[in-house]
């Protein structure tokens, strides 16, 4: 378990970290979210104890790091800087690593095994691509075969196939009763792995709750309704108490012959369904509209985005913004599927 | 991604149990840590074999020219100093050159840990610091004390023998096994001194600026400084004093004997090292 207690970190006139506080527990995987800039590796330097709050603290498992008499045994991190020479292999980062921890030599082979670097392992770093970084850098945490895991943007640089091990990976140490805390600038990425979500804005906190809590919390629900026949539909929606907005629509759309559409919230589908069935009103359409966690998140973050663009009308939308941050994960994530 | 596909099965995940952590993590540990963190990156290995070249091949050309150009015209000034001091010039010509390699080498060993950023694996490691500062300089140490003495002994049996002719000189001379230890002794706390500053300083090229600075810049600087209290302030100067102890010979004028300048010259590098041990603590990684 991790807890943080009112952290705040200062970098000059700058606070990263304000009063902060939050518990992450084992058993499950909890995601970090903020956008860039938000706090999240700060705060995860704070907890591993490489920088110094001003105030507050922060524990793992009741101890704070630095009196971990073993730490890697305890505690795996990957950070998200790189932490390695390039001019030495992975093989003897490992070796050096277990070394400082009294670990055998065949725990090295053992995670070498386990990221699937076994081969490269004697080269030097150096000449890594990013995924295989990322992998030595999962190697480290590994290395100790720890109870607490920090893991600060892991699917950086992987490609589609270390996303799904990755993805796995985290799933199965926190099933093991592991606790495994994973930030993230992608929502979408922590709506498929996380089970709880600690959601930070300018170092503040914004959201602690269960995933599914976080996107019925903040997105509200609405029916997509297409028919040839809207307005007189509109109406008895307003009547039922439901209110019935027109969809935009593009040139393109009414050239295709598509029917005028209606955005409807404060009705269910089903019984916009019988509504129209009651004046033999023919629908095209009729869908219920999730808002994405994408959404959700871009909502809730938008007053605390530090480099955020903050004119929605400029970017096409939520979905757009999260390509052009993070191009590389979003299109491995897409032909992933 | 060229490396082979990972196991996704999650059954692997943890890997084999690693046996509990009931035995005790001493300072050996972190100590053989350090020295697989050295041996592992070639440009520590190139920087210690150019330091050997250098000093011993220094020594064999410098003497070799003297000994070439002994009662030469207008040499007669030199060889009355060499004849004085003969250890002083057979250690002097390699190590004047071969101490630069140690000062980069030292500066080197912390500050790389902060351009590559294995600081953070390393502190994340052992995130009391003052422990993994420790470690690094007794290996660091140990690893010099043994080449420099190895360098410093061949340096003179080379040397004393191309210029036997002239001068003979031999380790049952007065104080000349004492130089010939003392300059082995001397480029191991060098190395520290070089490895405290880089603690302090944490930028590569800072830190070799001022350590080199300070061995080679220093004492010209202060040479020029009038009256006693000038020539208080040179002898007091880390590689001043340090160096008195691979010199055979008092100089008549000589403020501090050659071990007093050799426990001044360590009591310098101790302040750094826990000036650096200090920062180390406090500062964020």
């Amino acid at each position: 378990m991790i807890e943080a207690r009112d952290l705040t970190k200062r970098y000059g006139d700058k606070l990263a970290v304000d009063h902060l506080s939050f518990r992450v527990e084992a058993s499950r995987v909890t995601g970090f979210l903020g956008p860039n800039g938000a706090g999240k590796s700060t705060t995860m330097r704070l907890v591993l104890g490489l920088d110094r709050p001003q105030s507050g603290m922060a524990t793992i498992n009741g101890q704070r790091y630095a009196d971990l008499s073993q730490p890697l045994r305890t505690v795996g991190a990957l950070l998200e800087a790189r932490a390695m020479h390039s001019g030495r292999s992975a093989y003897n980062h490992l070796l050096f690593l277990a070394q400082t921890q009294g670990l055998p030599r065949s725990r090295v082979d053992d995670v070498l095994e386990l990221v699937g670097l076994r081969e490269v392992a004697r080269k030097r770093t150096g000449g890594y691509s990013l995924g295989m970084g990322q992998r030595v850098g999962i190697a480290v945490a590994m290395l100790g075969d720890p109870q607490v895991l920090l893991l600060d943007e892991p699917v950086n640089g992987l490609d589609p196939e270390g996303i799904l091990w990755i993805r796995n990976l985290m799933k199965h140490l926190a099933s093991e009763g592991r606790t495994v805390f994973v930030s993230s600038h992608l929502m979408n990425e922590m709506a498929v792995t996380a089970d709880h979500l600690i959601v930070i804005g300018r170092g503040r906190l914004i959201a602690d709750c269960s995933t599914q809590e976080f996107i019925a919390r903040s997105s509200e629900r609405s029916v997509l309704v297409r028919s040839p026949d809207v307005d007189r539909l509109a109406g008895l929606i307003t009547a039922e108490g439901g209110q019935a907005t027109a969809e935009a629509r593009s040139d393109e759309d009414r050239a295709d012959g598509q029917a005028a559409g209606l955005i409807v919230t404060g009705l269910e589908a089903p019984r916009i369904g019988e509504i129209a069935a009651a004046d033999r009103i023919v629908l095209h359409e009729l869908s219920p509209q999730r808002a994405s966690l994408e959404e959700a998140y871009m909502e809730l973050t938008a007053d605390s985005s530090e480099y955020g663009v903050h004119s929605p009308g400029a970017i096409p939308g939520p979905a757009e913004t999260a390509v052009v941050a993070e191009p590389t994960v979003s299109t491995t994530q897409e032909s992933a599927r | 991604m060229t490396a082979a596909s990972p196991p996704v099965q999650a059954s692997r995940a943890g890997g084999p149990a690693v046996a509990p952590a009931s035995h005790h993590v001493g300072f050996g540990h972190l100590m053989l840590a350090e020295w697989t963190k050295i041996r592992s990156v070639r440009s520590t290995i190139w920087t210690l074999l150019l330091f050997v070249v250098i000093t011993v091949g220094l020594t064999v050309l410098l003497t070799w020219l003297t000994a070439a150009n002994w009662h030469g015209p207008r040499a007669a000034p030199r060889d009355a100093t060499i004849v004085g001091d003969p250890i002083g010039f057979i250690l002097g010509a390699g190590v004047g050159l071969g101490q630069l390699t140690i000062c980069v080498l030292g500066a080197l060993l912390f500050t790389t840990e902060y351009s590559s950023g294995v600081i953070r694996a390393s502190l994340l490691a052992v995130p009391k610091r003052i422990p993994m500062l420790a470690a690094k300089a007794v290996v660091f140490a140990l690893l010099l004390v043994v080449l420099a003495e190895i360098v410093s002994f061949g340096s003179f049996f080379v040397g004393s023998a191309i210029i036997h002719s002239h001068v003979p000189v031999s380790l049952s001379d007065p104080n000349v096994t004492r130089a010939v230890v003392g300059a082995g002794l001397y480029l191991t706390v060098l190395g520290l001194f070089a490895l405290a500053v880089g603690t302090l300083i944490r930028h590569t090229a800072g830190a070799i600026t001022t350590v080199i600075g300070i061995v080679l810049v220093l004492p010209i600087l202060s040479g020029l400084l009038p009256g006693n209290w000038g020539a208080h302030i040179n002898a007091y100067l880390p590689e001043q004093a340090g160096s008195l102890i691979y010199a055979a010979h008092k100089s008549s004028d000589q403020l501090l004997s050659a071990w007093q300048g050799f426990g001044v010259f360590c009591l310098w590098t101790a302040v750094l090292l826990v000036a650096g041990g200090y920062l180390l603590r406090h500062r964020d990684a």
